[in-house]
């Protein structure tokens, strides 16, 4: 039970997805305008990187390991995640058609979302079993659904703040997203 | 080697035919008439209707919460194209509206009772003392018209009134609905004699505060050879308005009137014309359409 929640943990504060690894940048800066919208994108990559750390856990251990053909892993997972992807995109399309358009060109990235494949083979690096595997892919998605609020939540109040015209949109962003990082490291310390 | 390829090719396989059904499971019906509607246009995706792209106009034209016209690049053939794919009658054509100023009453015309130096915006300007200028009818010169345009159609003038591009303006109405005096009115394309001027003050008085005042003399109603231009209560008081079912754009009254306060503007096509090269004034939307072509 105390792994578990070491992995939880670890996975949403310490070592969180895009906080401290800076992997799924693309969406935490592209669809974090709006809380909704970021809500929406959590809620999509969570699903995606939960099913996705199952199903290559599965490929790795019961096909890609057996016949020593573990060099595949990368394509093989980019297969399995893509078509996953796919497969979200059209959930998505046919019972939340708002939350399709609202998250737009981000959706068909999560394919190439590097935190989904990042995830995935830290899932093997680390030679979790399948109970942990999906703990570890839930925290981090988890953990990637908080970066995001908490970007999208400083972003609608920056909407109202008075910057300099130079550092207003993207610039903006950047600055508070390092910030924010440097607020993560604090919690290094805490395992 | 060939346990790989056949592994790779087994997972390609399922993940496949797993799309292919549930595609087939999770397919969203689309209407066939977006597709066509979409083919129909110019493609330039540039906005004037108000909706982001051409597809979003399409899909708003089935769902029948647009007017088939607001499409300013694709003009009345489009609309009969629309008409077409739609079902509908194509003689119901509305043409298109652009926005047309009712005040010329601007700097060395109207008489400035004294200088505004408040925060530009027209609703401000009203409330110190009625605006600067004489007439509290007109303009009050302060631009809120123009911030409100979406398409930089309005810039204000030299004379501080807004001068409207006729070929930007898409008949929004958001400079309607913005200006704090109602001289902002949409009109036909077609219609091209406007009386310019809104002061239902007694002739004498609207004249004191402004050299282009309509003043009631009825001359332009003796000389319309339609019947077209009458002097009506208004207000308190009256003012000459033109009924644009009956003006046949001679200008007769635009001529006659004393005090210039009738004009005929050069005829606004109905389309715009697509020029590479063209000024917005020769009838360039700025779409990009000739960009993407």
């Amino acid at each position: 039970m105390q792994e578990y929640l070491i992995i939880v943990v670890s996975a949403v504060l310490i070592n969180n997805i895009v906080l401290s690894q800076f992997l799924g940048i693309c969406p935490f800066l592209g669809v974090s305008k709006k809380l909704s919208a970021s809500l929406g994108m959590g809620g999509a990559v969570s699903f995606v990187l939960v099913l996705a750390g199952a199903l290559t856990w599965t490929v790795q251990t019961y096909l890609l390991d057996p016949y020593n053909i573990g060099y595949l892993q990368t394509l093989a997972f980019i297969l399995i995640i893509a078509s996953l992807v796919q497969f979200v995109e059209m959930v998505l399309k046919k019972y939340s058609p708002p939350l399709y358009k609202a998250l737009g060109i981000y959706l068909p990235l999560i394919t190439t979302n590097c935190a989904v494949l990042g995830v995935a083979i830290i899932n093997i690096q680390k030679e979790y079993t399948l109970g942990k595997v999906l703990m570890h892919s839930l925290s981090h998605a988890a953990g990637f659904t908080l970066a995001l609020l908490l970007m999208s939540g400083i972003r609608e109040r920056l909407e109202d703040a008075d910057i300099p015209e130079s550092m207003q949109g993207t610039p903006i962003a950047l600055v508070t997203a390092a910030l924010m990082s440097m607020a993560f490291l604090g919690f290094s310390g805490l395992i | 080697m060939l346990v790989a390829i056949l592994c790779l090719a087994g997972l390609g396989a399922v993940f496949g035919i797993i799309l292919g059904v549930a595609s087939k499971k999770l397919a969203v019906e689309v209407d066939p008439r977006v597709e066509e509607l979409i083919k129909a246009m110019p493609g330039a995706n540039c906005g004037s209707c108000g909706l982001p792209g051409c597809g979003a106009f399409a899909e708003a034209l089935v769902e029948g919460s647009i007017k088939p016209n607001a499409c300013a690049p694709g003009g009345a053939s489009l609309y009969e194209k629309i008409a077409a794919i739609l079902g509908t009658e194509s003689s119901d054509y509305q043409e298109r509206q652009v926005a047309q100023i009712l005040c010329q009453g601007g700097i060395g015309h109207s008489k400035m009772l004294f200088r505004y130096r408040g925060i530009s915006d027209c609703h401000a300007a009203l409330a110190s003392f009625k605006g600067q200028k004489a007439c509290n009818f007109g303009c009050v010169m302060q631009g809120s018209c123009s911030r409100a345009c979406p398409f930089g159609a309005i810039q204000m003038g030299a004379d501080g009134l807004p001068v409207i591009d006729y070929y930007l303006c898409t008949g929004c109405n958001n400079c309607v609905v913005e200006c704090p005096q109602q001289i902002l009115k949409l009109v036909g394309v077609s219609h091209l004699v406007n009386v310019r001027c809104v002061n239902t003050e007694k002739g004498k008085d609207a004249k004191a505060g402004c050299s282009v005042a309509c003043i009631k003399c009825r001359i332009c109603e003796k000389n319309c050879p339609e019947d077209a231009v009458h002097v009506v209560a208004s207000g308190d008081g009256t003012v000459a308005v033109i009924d644009y079912d009956k003006c046949t754009n001679c200008g007769i009254c635009a001529a006659k009137c004393p005090t210039k306060s009738i004009d005929k503007i050069p005829a606004i096509s109905e389309e715009v014309v697509l020029e590479v090269g063209a000024t917005p004034a020769a009838g360039c939307p700025s779409c990009g359409a000739c960009k993407a072509a």
